[in-house]
């Protein structure tokens, strides 16, 4: 076990420098001159010059790779050139809401996507199997933005149910514990009693982590569905039921438990599908998370930020498939032997 | 060369067995007439529809739909909404072919060779895939797009650039399944030259995977391209691209649902089409991919 994840992690670090190289050199190479780019078409020369020198852009393309190999190693990302923050700790603060909404459209979707699944499996063929694969055809096939807008429409519009946006009720101003705002909710509640900090960043929630979490969705029911039908077609299901067991109880706990292999791995594949959707689900719901960041980021052709964004989710897209990888090693043994 | 002819006269075989499988395969069907729909639409475009998809006419903005001459009534500019979506689809229709020809081209040719001739040249390339997969897909296309300046035919670029890697796997994977059947072997003991073993035996042995991912991935580069142009990196007004129809709409989500919900239909069926049509292939062409 010990030696699959350490092979794991030697294979870690080549992906990772082989990331970082490749976003320096996309942006190095990029057509146009970058500190041109940035102050405009009216800017001096000499101000150019300035921040050609500033960034270090008028070093030879090697020196300048080297010196930034030597930063990313310090966990230096650089200056943003639009805010003039430390890029890392612009990460820093919209990390915490990516996250958050990442995690709660995940719940949503392998929740609601698990039980789909099993009810369309035990009644193969059924209309609630019919309806729910359709649906799920039909969630693989729609675009993320406009979904959250119609979401928007529905429930924000027409029915006043949920907020149109942001992550919080401006209101209730509080500082951030934790920067997941429902945790520091709970947080708040059992310190003062106070519980509408929770319940509106549960309110603010919703929506977003419905639109993001509805493609994973029908991608794990399908997935549950399938995984499902095989094996309930084994023959230790066939002796537990003969055998009088309870059909819930074969479901639930014989089948539901052997199938989970392959939904596990799936579950795992779609975080890099949420992080990508986060980007577009945040710019509809004034989410602001790093998705919403990098894309101001890459409108404003701010490099370092753009940069360190891009290196900081890639690292984070790298570390869960790892983290998946050996979960599903630690369950399915033969991966590991293989 | 009896042995290549045979192998021809099967391959016709298998090829009609499962165009004739497809036919029962009703998701596939329905799949197939919602594209070739499409397909009709942008071919016929200008005659389909009295108006023209970029006048614009301010005396009749926000139109309601089904009420007027304009059936699914007039944006914020007082453009009719059913011409703009019909032109769209030719949009849509060429991004998700070109980007799809771009990551066929270099997937198919970089799959052939990592797994033909294996070895050092292969591990070069896996590690690059594996780099390239560690982007999340759509941050991958934007920052192309973001560092090649907004344009449909750069958004084109990038849609086609991000899919290589999952083109290679694919090939490559089936090249490795098939370089080791006899038929192989035989042809190269034959004679074959490396370069007609693999375009002439083994790539013709691939297609049915590569089929598949090419169907899906035209649905997946038409969703892509939306994205893009939702954003603003793709598609620039006054293109009646659907994915920028939808952005420009944003603004009347409490005024004029119609706009905003029209383009998106249009994107999902279109979408929708191809992954029925994928989904079929699939069980039919290459019954080790079903899931």
């Amino acid at each position: 076990m010990l030696k699959y994840i350490l092979k794991r992690l030697a294979l870690l670090l080549p992906t990772l420098f082989g990331v970082i190289t490749l976003v320096f050199f996309m942006i190095a190479l990029a057509p146009g001159d970058p500190a041109r780019v940035m102050l405009g078409e009216r800017a001096t020369a000499d101000s150019v010059e300035q921040l050609r020198h500033d960034l270090g852009l008028d070093k030879p393309l090697y020196v300048q790779y080297g010196l930034y190999l030597q930063r990313v190693v310090k966990l230096d990302l650089g200056k943003s050139i639009k805010s003039g923050q430390k890029v890392s700790e612009e990460i820093w603060d919209h990390f915490p809401a990516t996250i958050e909404l990442t995690i709660w459209a995940m719940i949503f979707s392998t929740v609601v996507g698990i039980i789909i699944g099993v009810l369309s499996a035990t009644r193969k063929n059924g209309w609630i199997d019919f309806a729910s694969m359709g649906g799920a055809l039909m969630g693989v096939s729609m675009p993320v933005f406009w979904l959250a807008l119609v979401l928007i429409m529905i429930f924000s519009v027409k029915l006043d149910m949920f907020p149109t946006g942001g992550r919080m009720n401006i209101r209730y101003y509080f500082t951030p514990i934790t920067g997941l705002y429902v945790l520091d909710g709970i947080l708040i509640f059992f310190k003062s009693g106070d519980i509408k900090v929770f319940i509106s960043a549960l309110h603010h929630l919703v929506l977003p982590a419905v639109a993001l979490g509805t493609i994973p969705l029908a991608i794990i029911a399908r997935i549950t569905r399938s995984s499902m039908l095989e094996v309930l077609n084994q023959d230790y299901i066939k002796t537990a039921r003969s055998a009088g067991i309870k059909e819930s109880k074969v479901i639930y706990r014989y089948a539901l438990k052997n199938a989970l292999l392959p939904i596990i791995t799936v579950i795992g594949l779609q975080f890099g599908l949420l992080l990508s959707g986060a980007i577009l689900t945040e710019t509809v719901f004034a989410w602001p998370g790093i998705g919403k960041w990098i894309y101001h980021a890459i409108e404003a052709r701010d490099y370092p930020a753009v940069q360190g964004g891009i290196i900081v989710i890639s690292t984070t897209f790298v570390l869960i498939n790892l983290v998946v990888d050996i979960l599903y090693s630690i369950v399915n043994p033969k991966i590991r032997l293989s | 060369m009896e042995n290549t002819e045979q192998n021809k006269l099967e391959k016709n075989s298998l090829l009609k067995e499962a165009l004739f499988q497809l036919k029962g395969n009703k998701p596939a069907i329905i799949g197939f007439i919602i594209i070739a729909a499409f397909i009709i639409m942008a071919i016929f475009a200008p005659y389909l529809t009295p108006f023209s998809p970029t006048d614009q006419d301010i005396s009749i903005r926000k139109t309601a739909p089904f009420v007027t001459e304009h059936l699914l009534g007039t944006d914020d500019l007082g453009r009719d909404l059913l011409t703009r979506i019909i032109f769209g689809s030719r949009i849509s229709l060429i991004i998700g072919t070109i980007s799809v020809g771009i990551s066929l081209t270099f997937g198919i040719l970089i799959g052939l060779l990592s797994g033909y001739i294996g070895g050092w040249f292969d591990n070069i390339v896996q590690r690059l895939v594996d780099i390239m997969l560690a982007f999340p897909y759509i941050l991958l296309t934007i920052v192309i797009v973001a560092l090649l300046g907004p344009s449909l035919v750069n958004a084109m670029i990038a849609i086609g650039i991000s899919q290589i890697p999952s083109y290679i796997r694919v090939v490559r994977a089936s090249v490795l399944a098939e370089k080791e059947n006899d038929y192989v072997t035989a042809e190269r003991s034959l004679g074959a030259s490396d370069r007609e073993l693999m375009f002439k035996s083994i790539l013709p042995n691939c297609i049915a995977p590569i089929f598949v991912q090419a169907t899906l991935g035209i649905g997946n580069a038409i969703l892509s391209s939306a994205a893009l142009s939702f954003l603003g990196l793709g598609a620039q007004p006054p293109t009646p691209e659907w994915g920028l129809m939808i952005a420009s709409s944003r603004e009347f989500v409490t005024s004029a649902w119609w706009i905003v919900t029209f383009p998106g239909i249009a994107v999902f069926l279109t979408v929708l089409g191809f992954n029925l049509l994928a989904d079929g292939l699939r069980d039919v062409l290459d019954p080790r991919m079903k899931s």
